[in-house]
């Protein structure tokens, strides 16, 4: 039976969108720096780019401390469980209609791919563009040996990295917004990220523990 | 509650954020407002030298003029017999030479090459009277021309091949009553002129300066601040600030535009980042020799040639000229983009009787040192001036023309006209050995830009350095700079990578819609 459940929370939801909106926008803003194209003008792209990106880490910040606090960090922890199963599933099962492998629950909103995708932008991609970008705002002052303990010959290798980050994140996104269309439905995933709600298979094991969950937090 | 709190301190600290990059810094523009009231006013004259009885009488002699400015102002002699303005020479250190003596007493240059042995005509530039000539002494104090930089009735001028003495048509007793601070005019008799002829030598300094308007020179734009040379040029004990690097080797004294403006002079801070790296000059000249053309190139190896035994000249439409007898051939050019190079300041020069070691590559007249990776160092821009010169090829030295002489048969090539009496005896007055052969060798100069600051909406633009076509700094390749660099790899792997995304979801995509109509069409 379908039952109406609340499986993205109010911050998330937030989060999730700002988040979208920034790397859009830092993305665009960054290849304008990149030289790939002119639309903002070179100086504002940069300013721009710089603002986002502050606003990015502030976010970044917020999000890692509701991902601690609700424990939903737990949500990303990788698992083997499935994980032949749902590549075959994107495979060959999508196109005979196989039931999708993973069951969609509030505690586990991710198939194990998702998972993984997931831990490896949050614990490698973000932090890498966060920290090569803030260095690429900052080496020239230990350029200058304003700091002592480092010394950056050059901005290369950092602007690479971060340059590596950007397209990699842009062909994350681009297969992001396909296998939103995945879902039970083709805008069920999107309905559910605006509004909180998504129809979805109900399990009692699973209602009992989100219920037991509840009361231990209450 | 909880979640309301944390979304409504997060857009708390972005507003913080975005407040503090777009708010721009004010203080700046009231420094620049500041600055200009403090240059924009007149200076009265403290004395009225026409009331002092010293200088009320006829002068016969300049030096009796320069005795009667030393009466009341004494020490003053001594002050200016310090400086390089008389002495013409520094002793400065040079990587790889030690410690010289060298200034344009002995330097050798790619425009007329060296003073020595044509004094009566290059002396023209010398604050004192009779350099070269065999009473002249450099201890005398009644040689030094106080004049040249003191006149302020604008009558004052040196005589043509004179060795530095006035014009004798110049009223003495009326410039020494009209004395005061040195303005444009009179530092631009000579500096304006250096090579010859009208900004032949350095592009930015050129006679279009004596009354320049804003788009030539902020600075000394007379509608504007109308700034002096020595409103920069600071002066203390007659030892003026600033280098010029055809004769300067080391970084001291040098004028930086800071001294008024701060490292840190822009509301934007993108843009004074740029400060740590990038000289002013670099955006704030985008182009030089604004006004009238300036000397790209001089081949010596043509002059000489005659027309019906006389010596000739051709002029370009604009009245440069292209060929004289006398100097060679010339390449002119206006409205120029600098060339640009790493500068920290020191430099290196090649000195006379040097011998050449590299004959395949052009001999370095001068070397402007610098790097990206050395933290004294920025990016400046600069004239490159190219020449073709004579030079000894069996002793693989670059050889001092005699040029000027008041008659023919001296050896003089002006007079003359025939290179090998010119390289035998110029070479044998600056005691160098010469082979007997003259040959002619490439060389290049290099002159930072200084002058001619365009009104800040001119300033070089972002995109004119970051690009990656045509960037302005595509010869300054020892650092990585966004938007000019970027890595091909990179480049094709993350477009590629697109791509695979982009295609992989269209084909997947597709095949679903297309399953999903055949699972249909069997239901
Ligand atoms: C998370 C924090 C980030 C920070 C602190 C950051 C910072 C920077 C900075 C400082 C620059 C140099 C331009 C300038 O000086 O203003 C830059 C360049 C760039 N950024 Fe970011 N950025 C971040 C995230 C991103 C993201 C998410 C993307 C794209 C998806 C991106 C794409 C780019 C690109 C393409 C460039 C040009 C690189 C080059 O050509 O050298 N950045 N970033």
């Amino acid at each position: 039976m379908k039952k109406k459940v609340y499986i993205y929370k109010g911050f998330e939801r937030f989060w999730h969108w700002s988040q979208a909106i920034l790397v859009i926008f830092l993305a665009f803003t960054g290849f304008e720096v990149h030289g790939s194209y002119k639309f903002f003008g070179y100086e504002n792209a940069t300013v721009y780019h710089q603002i986002a990106a502050y606003s990015y880490i502030v976010l970044v910040i917020f999000t890692i401390f509701w991902h601690f606090t609700t424990g939903e960090w737990r949500q990303y922890i990788p698992t083997w469980k499935n994980f032949k199963a749902q590549i075959n599933y994107y495979l060959f099962g999508i196109f005979k209609n196989a039931p999708h492998p993973t069951k969609k629950t509030v505690l586990t909103k991710l198939n194990p791919l998702q998972k993984l995708t997931y831990l490896g932008l949050k614990l490698l991609v973000i932090p890498v563009m966060a920290t090569t970008g803030l260095l690429y705002m900052f080496y020239r002052y230990p350029q200058s040996h304003r700091i002592e303990s480092i010394n950056i010959d050059s901005l290369h290798t950092i602007a690479l990295i971060h340059t590596i980050g950007a397209f990699l994140i842009i062909a994350f996104l681009i297969a992001h917004l396909y296998l939103i269309t995945t879902g039970s439905t083709v805008t069920s995933n999107l309905k559910a990220m605006l509004t909180g709600y998504e129809d979805i298979e109900s399990d009692e094991k699973e209602d009992n523990k989100v219920e037991e969950i509840k009361e231990e937090i209450n | 509650m909880g979640k309301y709190f944390l979304i409504l301190a997060f857009l708390g600290i972005e507003l913080a954020v975005v407040l503090n990059v777009l708010v721009p810094n004010q203080d700046n523009a009231k420094d620049l407002d500041l600055l200009k009231a403090k240059y924009s006013k007149e200076e009265k004259q403290p004395a009225d030298h026409s009331k002092f009885a010293a200088l009320n009488k006829h002068f016969d002699r300049p030096e009796d003029v320069t005795l009667a400015c030393i009466s009341c102002h004494n020490e003053r002699d001594k002050q200016i017999m310090a400086t390089n303005h008389w002495t013409w020479e520094k002793t400065e250190y040079m990587k790889g030479k030690g410690i010289v003596n060298f200034g344009k007493i002995n330097a050798i240059n790619n425009f007329c090459v060296s003073i020595k042995g044509n004094e009566g005509s290059c002396v023209k530039c010398h604050a004192g009277f009779g350099l070269g000539k065999p009473e002249f002494s450099l201890n005398d104090s009644a040689k030094v021309d106080c004049l040249i930089c003191h006149d302020n009735s604008e009558t004052y001028m040196k005589g043509q091949d004179m060795n530095g003495f006035p014009d004798p048509t110049v009223d003495l007793t009326k410039v020494a009553q009209n004395v005061g601070k040195p303005e444009r005019s009179n530092c631009g008799v000579c500096h304006f002129y250096g090579g010859g002829g009208n900004n032949v030598k350095h592009g930015d300094l050129e006679e279009a300066l004596f009354e320049p308007n804003k788009e030539l020179d902020v600075h000394m734009a007379v509608d504007q601040v109308n700034m002096q040379c020595v409103d920069c040029h600071k002066t203390i004990d007659h030892k003026i600030k600033g280098n010029l690097y055809s004769v300067s080797s080391m970084d001291l004294n040098r004028l930086t535009c800071d001294e008024c403006h701060s490292a840190t002079p822009h509301k934007e801070d993108i843009l004074n980042e740029h400060t740590l790296k990038v000289a002013c000059q670099t955006c704030h000249i985008p182009t030089y020799a604004k006004a009238n053309a300036t000397k790209l190139e001089w081949d010596w190896s043509t002059a000489g040639r005659l027309r019906n035994g006389e010596p000739y000249e051709i002029d370009d439409k604009d009245g440069n000229h292209t060929y004289l007898s006398i100097k060679g051939s010339f390449k002119w050019g206006k409205n120029l983009q600098p060339d640009y190079a790493w500068f920290n300041g020191t430099a290196n020069h090649y000195l006379m009787g040097e011998v050449v070691k590299d004959t395949t590559q052009p001999v370095q007249i001068n070397t402007l040192y610098g790097s990206y990776s050395d933290v004294n160092s920025k990016i400046t821009p600069i004239k490159i001036h190219k020449g073709n010169q004579p030079y000894d090829p069996i002793n693989r030295i670059l050889i001092t023309p005699k040029l000027y002489a008041d008659k023919k048969g001296e050896g003089a090539l002006w007079m003359d006209f025939d290179w090998q009496k010119s390289a035998e005896v110029g070479m044998k007055e600056t005691g160098l050995p010469y082979s007997g052969k003259v040959g002619f060798i490439k060389t290049e100069a290099y002159c930072p830009l200084n002058h001619m600051v365009a009104p800040k909406e001119k300033s070089v633009s972002c995109t004119e350095c970051h690009t990656n076509s045509n960037s302005r700094l595509a010869n300054l390749k020892d650092f990585y700079m966004p938007a000019r660099d970027r890595s091909p790899f990179i480049e094709d792997f993350g477009l590629a990578f697109i791509a695979l995304a982009f295609g992989g979801s269209l084909v997947h995509g597709g095949a679903r819609i297309i399953s999903k109509s055949k699972t249909n069409k069997k239901g």
